[in-house]
């Protein structure tokens, strides 16, 4: 990926050096060609439509394969490809907190495998921050309230370096860390040294510890939606719009419901705005994940089962334009809306 | 009308009409405006320079040993906001713009003379705005005020700041709503719009940008300033408030304004090409239809500097469509000023130098801005080094470059003095040498991946950086130079007489310094603009200028 | 123009005198200054539409996510105060137009009265606006510390809050422009009872009259889109 960047930017080097020294060059040779002392008596030009149409259409036709060239690899470079592993990524001011699946937690150091690919789902606890590896030619904003992603395939191990590069405060430049890139079996070593579970696992936990588990049950008679299989789905609102059950959808849920109102439900949810903290959310969000999620994916390991832990439901049945999350409770008294209301 | 061959000057010119500081301080007459604008933006100019010169400093050694992080933060913000909005977005419009303009169009002032003045005092008053938040504190969010760091989590003084820049704007929008009326209602008889100066083409699509641009930018910092004041929550994540939605208000304005920096150092540089090859410039209509291009596609682009902010996808590619194209019609100009030069008879005199300058280090601007409109690049090397260095290479390398040009080409004009030659060309070398050191580098560094506003860095970019403090030095030398021997010419220098370039223009059909009301008569034009043919062929028997 | 003669000491000049006191040394006539002055009206209300133009975008994109809690918050807007300060602000507009017409004609005393007239207009306004952000202020409708919403529905108060805040962005903003056009409607009437305008010099009050129909217009777009969201009378 790395040199599919580099490609683009030394071809433009090359255009660029091409115009530049064309019009230098031409420049120098009028002004000692035509030099007073040579052409004495200018000749008056007006114009050349001819040449006006050829230097406008030739930059455009520049410009235009340049513009689809980097639009592909723009494609390619925000497009994660399925299957790729999952780091969640917290900023904040003025470090870098990381949290692998697998359970390990690190500040400013990041272990990544070579040879598979990665994709970074991020958010900051205060203010925007960018996370930037030059190696990888990678970089996305980190932002309050929401997720972003990126996504790389390291080659080399080594250490790079990874900076922050949306001006943050005061320790803008000491934002710094480094992504050490270990082959493939070493990471995985690495990773199983975890201490505290994974971080679904963790999740879970939270989702017993503050009672969620109380209203998003798993056999339709609660208060709150069915969460299983709902990850990646279509969820239908009360006001008609559809969303897509995403990782921001998630966090918003948690510290926002008000935001997004399920159809059928009523907005009873409490905020857990400050109450959690980013890392926690992550846990739940990961948890979430691991119910099982409406798109095709690898198997997520599923926590061993105990006494307060769900079963596996029947999926919501899916209708056949598009699958929309509820199933209304048959218990419910008021009638329910109309499932693929648009 | 006066003759190179006289060297009267008349009595009463604007300068020496009345000696009395309140003739000045309460004049209406734009070219006096025009000085108060040109004493002020120097001052600002050397103040935003004096920054850049600590930073510079700073920048020597990879540690951040000179200055307190904190106070790294406040000499970016700060040097961004005094070059950005104290001297850039003036310099040219306010002082050129007032000088010229009326003349080049065979009026006696500017539609609103009294508008004209209160935008010089509305543009003090926002200074002193901003001066008084540098001096009790400064303001560290970058030029950029990017929330929610500027409205919840800095300790300085944006408020201040904010407001200063807030006032600042009127002075724009009331500059670009006289230049437009201008341009519309007071033009002398004759003068069709396709006989009009590029030079005035060129502002009056820059006050286009003025006018819809800066008002978005206002109301952007009131809205900054109540979140700060009042926490109401409308860019604050976790009240619902969105981030994003001030970047799309701020870059609406800040994108155009870019091209408010530009264009009329463009128009400096068409009117100095043709004088001194002594022809017109080529494609005429072509350059002027590019300064409308430019103001109106300019306004399309805004979210280039999004990219990697967490918009969409499709939102991205829109947007470097348009960035592209918003690229060709700059193409179009330098490239019609190359073709003037073709069987032109060409004088190497100081403005002329400059022009040079300008299009070799435009063309080399611009065409970065290519790499940066390029999405799938820009992942890499936005917010680096590389737009630092792409966009000095613009408002240095094009704009300050534009403005040193215009005042070396109608100096004579303004003081009735010729500055020393040697002197002045001497200095445009040592800018464009110095300029070029200082900033090359910083592209190089761009795309190692040192990122922008950073105190310290890395060991690895420290040869680079010094390189481009060398050059800072140089650069510096340059810019004082000027300093010293208009000041000295203004004692010294030779009379310029009326038109010492024999230059086309209505402006040069009057002596030097002109006369307070500029003309006698309104001159009824029947020529085409840059006619240097019949300048040049006195014998066709035609009235010449000078 | 000698001293004396200056109509600021009361002395009715004749029309022509008037003129030329009037046109100022750049312009070739008259008609080529008012005509000049007008244009440059026009393109400051433009600049005015693009000020305003952000908060409105900012507004719209905020109800496109927040639709409910917009509902919620335009509900709590008193109707009859939004009709009337409508009401006051088109017969503003009516009067404005009058002052305009007899300052064409050159009668001093209708242009006074009609002056007045849409001076008081506008004082009115700005009264039951003053009333309107009492009673949001003891409602705890103003956002900050105050800031307290009871929810009964499908939203979140915070977004609310957000509305609020436009809410008093967008009508503050306005106000101010009231103010600032009763300031330039007394500047108007001490200008008018000096006999400063007549039937070849009355751009001034042809210029406040653009500047008071913008305002008015503005108001046209903010009642609506703050007081009848989703509006249904109690009961309906």
């Amino acid at each position: 990926m790395a040199g599919h960047v580099d490609a683009l930017y030394f071809a433009l080097v090359a255009i660029t050096a091409f115009f530049t020294i064309l019009i230098s060059a031409l420049i120098l040779f009028f002004a000692l060609r035509y030099r007073k002392q040579r052409n004495p008596v200018a000749t008056q030009v007006h114009g050349s439509t001819a040449l006006e149409l050829l230097w406008t259409a030739i930059p455009l036709g520049i410009v235009m394969i340049i513009f689809v060239w980097s639009s592909v690899l723009f494609f390619i470079q925000t497009r994660p490809p399925s299957g790729a592993m999952e780091i969640y990524a917290v900023g904040k001011q003025w470090m870098w907190k990381f949290q692998h699946t697998e359970g390990q937690r690190e500040i400013n150091e990041l272990h990544v495998p070579a040879g598979r690919d990665v994709r970074m789902i991020m958010t900051s606890q205060d203010v925007i921050h960018s996370f930037y590896v030059p190696a990888f030619r990678i970089k996305a904003d980190v932002l309050p309230g929401r997720y972003t992603s990126t996504w790389f395939h390291a080659t080399e191990p080594g250490r790079y370096h990874l900076f922050c590069a949306q001006y943050c405060g005061t320790q803008h430049s000491g934002m710094i860390g480094e992504v050490i890139v270990m082959d493939a079996a070493e990471y995985d070593r690495w990773a199983a040294g975890a201490v505290d579970g994974s971080l679904a696992s963790a999740g879970e936990k939270s989702f017993q510890q503050y009672g969620c588990s109380m209203c998003h049950r798993a056999d339709m008679a609660g208060r709150g939606p069915n969460l299983i299989g709902l990850f990646g789905r279509q969820v239908l609102l009360d006001d008609g719009r559809t969303v897509t059950a995403d990782e921001s959808y998630i966090r918003e849920s948690i510290l926002n419901p008000g935001a997004k109102i399920v159809s059928g439900f009523k907005n009873i949810m409490p905020t857990f705005q400050g109450q959690l903290s980013e890392e926690e959310v992550i846990g739940l969000v990961a948890y979430v994940k691991a119910l099982g999620s409406g798109a095709a994916g690898p198997p997520i390991p599923v926590s061993e089962p105990n006494s307060g832990s769900y079963p596996v439901a029947p999926k919501p049945e899916a209708s056949a334009a598009k699958s929309d999350i509820p199933a209304t409770p048959p218990t419910k008294a008021t009638p329910a809306k109309p499932a693929a209301k648009q | 009308m006066e003759t190179a061959s006289q060297s009267i000057e008349p009595k009463t010119n604007y300068l020496n009409a009345d000696y009395t500081i309140k003739s000045w301080l309460l004049t209406t007459d734009h070219k006096r405006i025009a000085l108060l604008f040109l004493g002020s933006i120097t001052l600002f100019f050397f103040l935003g320079g004096f920054f850049a010169m600590l930073i510079r400093l700073e920048l020597l050694t990879p540690a951040g040993d000179l200055v307190l992080a904190d106070t790294y933060n406040k000499l970016f913000t700060m040097h961004g906001i005094v070059m950005i909005f104290l001297f850039l977005i003036p310099s040219v419009p306010a002082v050129f713009g007032n000088f010229v303009l009326p003349m080049m169009i065979g009026a006696k002032d500017l539609a609103f003379p009294r508008l004209n003045l209160a935008s010089w005092y509305i543009f003090m008053l926002g200074a002193s705005f901003v001066l008084y938040a540098i001096l009790t504190g400064g303001m560290d969010t970058g030029w950029t005020f990017y929330t929610p760091y500027s409205t919840t989590y800095s300790n300085t003084n944006v408020v201040t700041a904010a407001v200063g820049v807030f006032i600042i704007g009127f002075s724009s929008i009331f500059t670009g709503l006289n230049f437009i009326v201008t341009v519309h209602r007071m033009r002398a008889p004759g003068l069709t719009w396709r006989r009009l100066p590029l030079f005035v083409w060129a502002h009056y699509a820059t006050s286009v940008i003025m006018v819809l641009g800066t008002p978005v930018l206002a109301i952007t910092l009131v809205l900054v300033a109540l979140e700060r004041l009042f926490h109401i929550g409308i860019f604050d994540a976790r009240l619902g408030g969105d981030p994003l939605l001030f970047q799309h208000l701020f870059w609406f304005y800040s994108h155009p304004a870019v091209y408010i920096m530009i264009l009329p150092s463009m128009g400096v540089i068409s009117e100095v090409v043709a004088c001194f090859s002594r022809k017109r410039v080529f494609g005429y209509d072509f350059v002027a239809m590019s300064s409308i291009a430019i103001a109106v596609l300019g306004f399309l682009v805004w979210a280039h500097h999004m990219f990697v902010a967490g918009i969409s996808i499709y939102a991205a590619l829109v947007f470097s469509l348009l960035s592209f194209f918003v690229a060709i019609p700059s193409a179009v100009k330098v490239f019609n000023w190359t073709a003037t030069l073709y069987k032109g008879s060409i004088s190497l005199d100081t403005p002329m130098l400059y022009v040079f300058a300008f299009i070799g280090l435009f063309t080399i601007g611009g065409l970065t801005g290519i790499f940066l409109a390029s999405v799938g690049l820009d992942l890499h090397v936005h917010d680096t080094y590389f737009v630092v260095a792409h966009f000095h290479y613009i408002m240095v390398g094009g704009g300050v470059t534009g403005f040193l040009c215009a005042l070396h080409f109608w100096w004579p004009k303004i003081t009735g003095k010729m500055y020393p030659e040697s002197f002045a060309r001497l200095s445009a070398v040592l800018v464009f040498l110095g300029f070029n050191l200082t900033f090359f580098p910083q592209f190089l560094l761009g795309y190692m991946g040192m990122p922008r506003r950073y105190h310290a860095y890395p060991p690895e970019f420290q040869v680079l950086n010094v390189l481009s403090t060398a050059g800072a030095s140089i650069l510096a030398v340059g810019f004082l130079m000027p300093m010293v021997y208009f000041v000295w010419s203004l004692q010294y220098g030779k009379d310029a007489g009326p038109n010492p370039y024999r230059a086309a223009g209505l402006e040069w059909m009057t002596p030097s310094p002109p006369p307070t009301f500029n003309f006698d008569e309104t001159p009824v034009v029947t020529w085409e603009a840059y006619n240097y043919d019949e300048i040049d062929a006195p014998s066709k028997g035609v009235e010449v200028a000078g | 123009m000698t001293r004396s003669m200056h109509p600021a000491r009361g002395l009715k000049l004749p029309d022509s005198e008037t003129a030329v006191h009037n046109l100022r040394h750049h312009f070739a006539d008259l008609e080529q200054q008012s005509a000049t002055a007008k244009f440059g009206m026009w393109i400051f209300l433009v600049t005015e539409i693009m000020f305003f133009g952000g908060m409105f975008a900012s507004y719209l994109i905020y109800r496109l996510s927040y639709y409910n809690a917009w509902v919620a918050g335009s509900q709590t807007m008193e109707i009859r105060y939004g009709t009337a300060n409508t009401a006051v602000l088109i017969c503003s507009s009516l009067t404005m137009v009058m002052a305009v017409h007899w300052a064409k004609l050159g009668s001093r005393k209708l242009t006074a009265l009609f002056l007045i007239l849409t001076l008081a207009l506008g004082l009115a306004f700005l009264g039951i606006k003053a009333v309107e952000y009492h009673e949001h202020w003891v409602h705890h409708e103003v956002p900050g510390a105050n800031f307290h919403f009871e929810h009964t529905g499908n939203y979140d108060p915070r977004h609310v809050s957000i509305f609020f805040s436009l809410y008093f962005a967008m009508t503050g903003m306005h106000a101010l422009h009231m103010v600032i056009g009763a300031g330039l409607l007394t500047w108007l009437l001490i200008a008018n009872a000096r006999g400063r305008f007549s039937p070849e010099y009355n751009s001034p009050v042809e210029l406040v009259g653009l500047y008071w129909h913008f305002v008015d217009i503005i108001w046209i777009y903010l009642f609506p889109l703050l007081y009848l969201i989703s509006h249904h009378h109690p009961g309906g």
